[in-house]
Parts: structure tokens; C-alpha cells; sequence
């Protein structure tokens, strides 16, 4: 009897689905709500409302991977992972025998609730890679929306994962997936510090640096393949490029004084730094291979931390010209400066969407350090989080997510928070004190 | 338990209809699962030249070698008040000891290292702790010392002198450090 119910639901669940695709978004809300309020517990596959949030999420199942166990990374499992940690999508899984190359039993598969529905397979290559295969299908369209092949090395499986998130997420949502991106951060443990380089899910580390001396600010290049930062290894801050597979690095700024707070053109040409060879910390722009700086601010103040507007326009930057650190503006070349934070005593670590729309940063209000967003048309500002230590927040390159550092419970952790509907999910990474993260660039090339 | 099979049975119709009013297009239903040679692969090429773009290429950097000694029995650090660059009065004999060793050998250099306490942001922090190294080197330079012998570096909250988060460990962590080369 209550199987019979509950195959009865699923159908009635099933119309509404076809109803809410047919009338789309307006109503597929409202619709959601009813079936809610009706059935109480909520099925794994319901179009469902987060609490408090306000979002409709997408229902996906994925079909375990025909031979997955050949892998040594769990590909369904990161993929899940990943899409839900976007917080946009409601995921299920099976384990039907099939591959990317069954056709679905769509009437079938549509009764049990599904709506979208992944398969795919993995196989071991003659010359040890993997193959790993996939397609996605829309039951309800009845429509095979595509598929890929990823033949890799064991240390990309990963990789080819989220890349199959990122062509999920896109297909589903009309916007880039994140997932194949990396991220930057360092971590402290023992007077050892480490800059690590790690998935967008802070899985699958790999230490870059390592020294006795602290390194801080961390700055992906636009081509993805290199980090600037600063390194006290040599006891004063000097700034490096890094090519991060390769472990090449170079000098770009090492003047008299401080040299600090890297931040890279959007052409990849040069970087904005914060030097004090002319006495007190002012912002230069520097030629990616070094050379002579040309200096951008002409003040008595501490200006730092430039982040170019992602146009290149404009730099945004850090000072406290007017009595209290506060986040200014000023021509990309340099010349007039016009003040952007007005909220608050104590603003500082900018960075700007990739539409250049909106500004997150950091306020310290009432002794707390918070995550905020500016609109920067309508200047209105809003806090992301509840926490209090917040610290260099930057976008992902699609401009949904942010990430930040902060402290849950009196220890370090990383963050990325939808500032659309504040869900905000911790990336698992290193253990010890871990900070300093930077969202790289779209992987180029595929 | 009949009423709900019938349910079933008319929603499974309804739901045909649906389908096959809305997705004209769509592949017919009732159609046993075949292999699927309509829409091919797309291409990974472009991926297979990719194998092994995830690996990172370690480096590590080695420990710099001990600093060489200053002058003997003078104090090596001074300290400042918070979100202050004033050289207190107590500390005016350390600078003037320092200042007396560095004039008396033009060959020795010195590096000033500034620090603050663990509030606030690690980049606008290295500013803050720059001042007061610029403001030890001002003083130094004021007693006759040659700017070639000093370099006013800043090492932010980056290293505190003791842990803690309180007034008594922000009060040491506060400081300008006199390292020799």
C-alpha cells in the first residue's frame, strides 16, 4: 500500500513537473510550495524551495558510471558533490546497468520522479589512461542534451569530474560552471607555511611552495597557469610569478623597502603592486617580466591592495587618505581618486565581479570583520555572513560564488558563499591555519 | 488501493499526451533502449592534450642563514601604542644606541622590521607596519645615520613576536626589529 502511494505520488509529482516545465518559472515556485504543503516530506526529486533562501533548485539523478571502480577517483561522487554545493540542484543517483550509450526507458525512468538523468562509463586505455565518458538527458523533453569524452591521465580524473559538472551546470542553469577551476590559498602549520594549489572544491591539494617564511596574497594570472604572491622568504616582502606546473618562478618586484599585494591586468601584462621604495606603501604598475614601475598614486597615505576592474579600466584599491582605511577608485593608468566605501571606519580587500557590477570586500563593523557586497550602480551595500573574522574574499570567475577565509568556531576555514542567496558552503582543504584563497580564471582551452 | 492504481494508470496516459504534445520532436516513447548512434561524442581532443595539466611542480624555499650580531647590549626592538607610528619616549635611548653603532661603522647595514598586531587585513597591515619602520629610519637618519645603511621593511602581522589575542600580546607584537646583515 504505501509503495503503491508512493509510486502515486511520484506520478502526481511527475505532472507537476510537466505542468510547472510548461508554465516555467513563475509558477514553478508556487507549485512547489503546493506539493509541498500536500506531501509533507519532500521526495528526493521535488523542485523544493530551500528554507529561508528563497531558490528553486534543479532535480538531476546520476546513473553510477558503468565501471566506475576502474577509477581511482569517485566520479559520481564529485560530480554530485559539486552540484551541490552550488546549492542550485537537487541530486539523486542510481545505479541502473547502463552507460552514456543507453538510450533511457524515458516513460519509465519519468515515473520514478526523474527529470534529468546522467549515464556514462569509465574505461582503463591500452596506454594506462582513462576514458571517461558521459551524457546527459532531459526525460521529460525526452531530449539527449550531450555528452563528452575525456581520455586522462590518473591525476585528471578529477579534473574531467568537474568538468562534467561544469557541462551539467551550464546546460541547466545557462550559466559557466566553476567546478574545473582552481583555487590558491596558503596554510601555516609548525613555522612551515605552504601555498597550495586546489580544486575549486579545495580537494586534491598540491603544495607549490613551501618555505619557513610567511607567503601571503596569492594572485591568479589570467591564463591560469601562473600565481603572483609575496614572499618573505628573504625576511622583507618581495613578489613572485609562479608558473604553478612547472614550479619556474621569478622576481618582479624586489625594491628597496616593501613589495607586496600583487594583482594582475586582465591582459596579463602586468601587475599593479604596492611598493615603499619611494617611501610609504603607493601603487605601482610593473611589467609581468619586471623592469622599471611606474607608479600610479601620489599620496602620503597607505595605499594598497589595487585590483583592476575586470575591463581594465579602473583599479580599485585600499586607503586610508581620508583618516580610516577605505576602498577608493582611480583611472587604470592613475589620475583622479574618487572614495567607493563610506559605511563603516575600516574597509579593505576588494575584488570585483567579472561584469564589473558588483564589489565584495571587507568591513569591520561593531569589532567583526564581515563579508559585503556593493552594487556598484545603486551603491547599496549588504553583509554576506553571519560570521566574524572574515577575511580577502575574491569571485569566481562566473561571478556567482565568493570565496573567503574566516574562522568557524575559533579555527581557520575556507568559505564560498552564493551572494545571491547567502548558502554558503566550507571547502574542505589543508588542516591548520588556512587563509589567503584566490579563485583562478575558466581553464582555457576546452 | 484500486482507486490509486487507476490513478496511475490515467496519470501515465496523461502524462503520454503531455510529452507528446509538448516535445514533437522528441524521441518516440515505448521505444526499447538501444544504443544511441544518433548524436556522437563530442570530440576530446582538445582534452586528451591536456593529460596531467592538473600536476603542480613542487618548490621549496631554503631557511636564510642567522643574522649577523649588533651592537652589544643595546635592545633590539622598540615598541609602539596602537594604531600609533610615534616613537615613544622609552624608546628614544635604544634608537640613539643603534643610531651611535651604525654611525660608528659605515660598513654595517641594517634592516628595520616592522610589525603590528593580529587585527585587521594582512596587506593593509604590511602599510601600517611600514610606517614604523620609516618612522625608526627617520629617527635614525635624524642622529646622522647614512639612509645606505638602512632599509625600512615590513612584515605586517605576518610575525608575531607571541601568540595570543589579547592587549598583553598585541602590546609585544607591536614593534620595529633592528636586524643585521
Amino acid at each position: 500500500m504505501l509503495n503503491a502511494f508512493t509510486a502515486w505520488i511520484e506520478n502526481a509529482w511527475s505532472k507537476l513537473c510537466l505542468q510547472a516545465r510548461a508554465l516555467r518559472a513563475g509558477l514553478v515556485v508556487g507549485i512547489a510550495f503546493g506539493a509541498l504543503a500536500f506531501l509533507g516530506q519532500a521526495h528526493a526529486q521535488f523542485r523544493v524551495e530551500v528554507a529561508g533562501v528563497g531558490i528553486t533548485q534543479i532535480p538531476i539523478n546520476l546513473n553510477q558510471f558503468k565501471d566506475e571502480s576502474l577509477s581511482p577517483q569517485k566520479i559520481t561522487q564529485i560530480i554530485q558533490s559539486d552540484l551541490e554545493r552550488s546549492a542550485k540542484f537537487k541530486v539523486s543517483t542510481n545505479a541502473f546497468a547502463m552507460d552514456e550509450s543507453s538510450r533511457p526507458d524515458f516513460n519509465g525512468l519519468r515515473q520514478k520522479g526523474l527529470e534529468n538523468f546522467v549515464t556514462g562509463s569509465v574505461t582503463k586505455l591500452a596506454d594506462g589512461r582513462f576514458d571517461v565518458r558521459f551524457r546527459l538527458w532531459d526525460l521529460i523533453k525526452t531530449q539527449d542534451l550531450g555528452g563528452a569524452s575525456f581520455a586522462v591521465v590518473a591525476p585528471d580524473l578529477r579534473r574531467a569530474a568537474h568538468q562534467i559538472s561544469d557541462f551539467i551546470y551550464e546546460k541547466l542553469s545557462a550559466e559557466k560552471g566553476i567546478f574545473s577551476t582552481r583555487i590558491a590559498y596558503v596554510t601555516k602549520s609548525a613555522n612551515r607555511f605552504n601555498l597550495w594549489i586546489a580544486d575549486a572544491d579545495g580537494e586534491n591539494a598540491q603544495a607549490a611552495l613551501t618555505s619557513p617564511e610567511p607567503i601571503i596574497s596569492p594572485n591568479w594570472a589570467p591564463n591560469g597557469q601562473q600565481l603572483a604572491y609575496v614572499s618573505f622568504e628573504s625576511r622583507k616582502p618581495v613578489v613572485y610569478v609562479h608558473d604553478v606546473s612547472s614550479g619556474k618562478r621569478k622576481i618582479v618586484a624586489n625594491f628597496k623597502g616593501s613589495n607586496s599585494a600583487p594583482s594582475w591586468s586582465p591582459d596579463g601584462q602586468s601587475l599593479a603592486v604596492t611598493l615603499s621604495r619611494d617611501g610609504g606603501s603607493q601603487i605601482y604598475l610593473i611589467s609581468a617580466s619586471g623592469g622599471e614601475p611606474q607608479r600610479l598614486t601620489q599620496s602620503s597615505s597607505i595605499d594598497t591592495e589595487p585590483t583592476f576592474m575586470p575591463d581594465g579600466s579602473a583599479i580599485y584599491f585600499v586607503s586610508d587618505r581620508g583618516g580610516s582605511p577605505q576602498i577608493y577608485r582611480m583611472p587604470a593608468k592613475g589620475g583622479p581618486v574618487a572614495r567607493v566605501t563610506f559605511n563603516g571606519s575600516y574597509n579593505i580587500s576588494p575584488s570585483l565581479s567579472p561584469d564589473g557590477k558588483f564589489m565584495t570586500y571587507i568591513s569591520r563593523q561593531g569589532g567583526q570583520f564581515k563579508l559585503y557586497l556593493m552594487d556598484l550602480t545603486t551603491e547599496r551595500t549588504q553583509a554576506l555572513t553571519e560570521s566574524t573574522a572574515d577575511e580577502k574574499p575574491s569571485f569566481a570567475p562566473n561571478g556567482k560564488l565568493i570565496i573567503y577565509a574566516t574562522q568557524i568556531q575559533g579555527k581557520e576555514a575556507l568559505m564560498t558563499v552564493n551572494w545571491e542567496n547567502k548558502i554558503s558552503a566550507r571547502l574542505s582543504g589543508q588542516a591548520g591555519d588556512i587563509r589567503e584563497p584566490h579563485w583562478g580564471p575558466f581553464l582555457k582551452g576546452n | 488501493m484500486k482507486k490509486v492504481l487507476s490513478g496511475m494508470c490515467l496519470s501515465s496516459v496523461l502524462m503520454l499526451l503531455l510529452v507528446l504534445v509538448g516535445c514533437a520532436s522528441g524521441v518516440k516513447l515505448n521505444q526499447v533502449p538501444v544504443e544511441d548512434k544518433s548524436s556522437s561524442l563530442v570530440s576530446a581532443d582538445d582534452v586528451n592534450a591536456l593529460s596531467g595539466k592538473s600536476a603542480v611542480t613542487s618548490v621549496q624555499t631554503t631557511a636564510l642563514g642567522a643574522m649577523n650580531m649588533g651592537p652589544a647590549g643595546v635592545e633590539k626592538v622598540v615598541y609602539f601604542d596602537y594604531d600609533s607610528y610615534a616613537i615613544k619616549a622609552e624608546a628614544q635611548p635604544t634608537v640613539e644606541s643603534q643610531a651611535k653603532f651604525l654611525r660608528g661603522d659605515k660598513s654595517r647595514k641594517v634592516s628595520l622590521e616592522g610589525h603590528t598586531d593580529d587585527r585587521g587585513g594582512r596587506e593593509y597591515n604590511l602599510g601600517l607596519a611600514q610606517k614604523r619602520s620609516e618612522a625608526v629610519k627617520k629617527s635614525l637618519t635624524l642622529l646622522g645615520v647614512s639612509e645606505a645603511q638602512i632599509e625600512a621593511v615590513s612584515l605586517g602581522k605576518e610575525k608575531p613576536a607571541v601568540p595570543g589575542n589579547d592587549e598583553a600580546a598585541y602590546a609585544k607584537n607591536r614593534r620595529v626589529e633592528f636586524n643585521y646583515r
